[in-house]
């Protein structure tokens, strides 16, 4: 990540005006059509980027230069051909308490980049090579939080204060438990750490959505009404009609437990899937809570097509992380204990 | 209800039919909208195959145990004074932990052990508690997927077949292409479907050896193959029909056979049945700082 941000950084230096970059219009064959005339959103996509989800407070503007872009996507995969040579067999284990490394997982180095796989190029939507996938407001940052929100954090955190964060299975993240991945899953934005991918398949009634992690499939009903709002299940409850050659999906209901930047019960999701061309679904989503944002935001990310299936990600089933860092935290109180 | 409090039969009986006459009268507009209208319009067939989209459930005891079996008072027992009694875990369910009477879906009533499987079963049975996949939530494989006790959704296409079941929100994919073996072993396996007709047939490979068939330890290898067969009757009805077949746990091939119902109620939707989050107690709770007594 660090590396991004310094390509990043270069880039906005290089970058010239949008004129240079005008959005392309692109035709729309009719055999990217179902049976039933809609556009056909179905297949395995990736929504894997280097591009971040906000700008980077030191670029101007949303459209990169394409030397800008090369620039960036070259220190990315320089960086995976740096870490991807072949560890020295004899090193030591790193010092007690880490040795200071900013990889995956901790300073221990928990994962090598072998098992990275978070994307090597910008995004590009409608031609434009783009510095942030949040397209609005036009500075590509998450609005300021309402008063509301900034007290709601202060009161969690206050509370993560007064408690072990390994006390308990429900402390934990809920990717760490196996409940979801450990990226967005509703809006659909990357985790830019591996795994990015997605399966769509649509019928007249219903549009499918899986994501990799954790074998996560939501269904979206076409039409109709949301659920009562006492039932909130993990990714919200969506909906979807077509506008002409778009799907809109509306999606509410979430569960206090997930997340997304601040926002939980009262977060409002709106999706528009729009087919690009033949490799590529253009993705906008736009993200709602006045109780948490001061206003509303909107990204665009493309979702490239992919030949590769996607595999049974069992994440509960081979677990062992969960219980081995309670069982830790249990071990290293009893050492602490001993020594009192 | 208040009408209802213990009073001569009689009384209740024209309480009743009074209740039911005045129904009919204001309801009549209800009884003329047949429930077929009420549901959206769907095509009979997709891309000339037969239409499979819809919320599908098995409507038996199999998950109890494929085989046929009386009504019995838990899943885990323990030795008592005269006959065995439920097992402490489950001794508070009551009535609620008793294990319905089913048919059976195996052809034959009999599944071909080789005779090390058939002991490995017994001991599957007799520690259920410990050993049964289900327990834990983990993912259900094939075929025990199709015949949890909840739903599943089957979305057709002109360009793909896949499968969401509300039991651990497992999915499966079902390949139109045959990719040529599985490159790793998983849970639900590689399902490869073709159509043979107007019958839908299913190759499942790439298994590991982890999921069970029933609560009563029926179990397999990771050589398992599954050949099922998915044949409407009608548009609210499939046969389902699954060829077993795994040559270190069996000494032959043997067929399973069940009818899936579709819903056919206006507002049919996959729920979620995230169990993960339900078996944390179980699994982590002697891990938690204090342990709940």
């Amino acid at each position: 990540m660090r590396n991004i941000l310094v390509g990043l950084a270069i880039a906005s230096v290089a970058a010239t005006s949008l004129a240079a970059q005008a959005p392309k219009t692109i035709a729309k064959p009719a055999a990217l059509r179902t049976s039933d005339g809609k556009p056909d959103l179905q297949g395995v996509w990736t929504n894997a980027t280097i591009t971040p989800l906000e700008r980077p407070q030191n670029i101007k503007d949303l459209v990169l230069t394409e030397e800008a872009a090369a620039r960036m996507e070259k220190a990315v995969t320089d960086r995976r051909d740096r870490l991807n040579e072949p560890s020295d067999p004899n090193r030591t284990a790193p010092p007690q308490g880490g040795d200071g490394s900013t990889g995956a997982a901790g300073n221990v180095g928990g994962y090598n980049n072998f098992w990275l796989d978070p994307g090597e190029r910008v995004a590009i939507v409608d031609g434009q090579r783009r510095s942030s996938l949040i397209i609005d407001p036009p500075d590509g940052r998450i609005p300021a939080l309402t008063q509301e929100a900034r007290t709601r954090q202060q009161a969690r955190a206050k509370l993560a204060m007064g408690r072990g964060q390994y006390d308990h299975p429900e402390y934990r993240p809920l990717a760490e438990r196996c409940l979801l991945s450990f990226g967005p899953t509703t809006p659909l934005v990357p985790n830019y750490f591996y795994n990015n991918n997605l399966q769509i398949v649509q019928t007249p009634d219903h549009v499918m959505i899986l994501m990799e992690m954790v074998h996560d499939a939501r269904v979206v009903r076409i039409g109709g009404t949301h659920l009562p709002k006492h039932i909130r299940p993990w990714m919200g409850d969506s909906i979807g009609h077509w506008e002409g050659d778009t799907l809109v999906v509306d999606t509410t209901n979430f569960p206090p437990q997930q997340n997304f930047r601040g926002a939980s019960e009262n977060l409002h999701v709106v999706e528009r899937f729009r087919r690009a061309d033949d490799k590529t679904i253009n993705y906008r989503f736009t993200v709602d809570d006045p109780t948490t944002f001061t206003a509303p935001f909107t990204g665009e990310i493309p979702f490239r097509a992919m030949e590769e299936l996607i595999y049974e990600y069992a994440c509960h089933e081979g677990n062992y992380a969960l219980g081995n860092v309670l069982s830790g935290a249990r071990n290293e109180e009893k050492r602490l204990g001993s020594k009192q | 209800m208040a009408a209802f409090r213990p009073v001569h039969t009689t009384r209740i009986l024209r309480d009743i039919f009074i209740a039911f006459a005045t129904a009919a009268v204001v309801a009549t507009g209800f009884w003329m909208t047949s429930p077929v209208e009420s549901q959206a319009a769907r095509p009979a067939r997709i891309a000339g195959k037969p239409n499979l989209n819809g919320i599908w459930q098995a409507l038996n005891t199999a998950n109890y145990d494929i085989l046929s079996h009386q009504a019995k008072a838990a899943l885990a027992f323990r030795p008592g004074p005269v006959v065995p009694v439920p097992a402490a875990p489950v001794l508070a369910f009551g009535a609620v932990g008793a294990v319905p009477a089913g048919n059976g879906i195996v052809e034959g009533d009999e599944i071909p052990y080789l005779p090390e499987a058939a002991k490995k079963q017994k001991e599957n049975q007799a520690n259920w508690l410990d050993r049964d996949p289900e327990i834990k939530c983990y993912l259900p494989g094939v075929p025990r997927a199709n015949y949890m006790p909840m739903p599943f959704q089957i979305l057709h296409s002109d360009k793909a077949v896949f499968i969401a079941y509300e039991y651990a929100g497992a999915v499966r994919n079902i390949l139109l292409k045959d990719p040529g073996p599985a490159p790793v072993d998983s849970w639900m396996g590689q399902s490869v479907g073709a159509w043979e007709g107007d019958t839908f047939v299913v190759t499942v490979t790439g298994f590991n050896d982890q999921s069970w068939f029933d609560r009563a330890g029926n179990h397999h290898s990771d050589k398992l193959k599954v050949v099922e067969r998915y044949t409407p009757q009608g548009p609210d009805h499939l046969w389902y029909e699954a060829t077993i077949e795994d040559p270190t746990t069996f000494s032959k091939p043997w067929k399973m056979r069940f009818p899936l119902y579709r819903h056919i109620n206006p507002d049919a939707r996959l729920n979620q049945f995230k169990c993960v989050e339900f078996v944390e107690e179980l699994m982590y709770g002697k891990l938690r700082k204090q342990p709940v007594q």
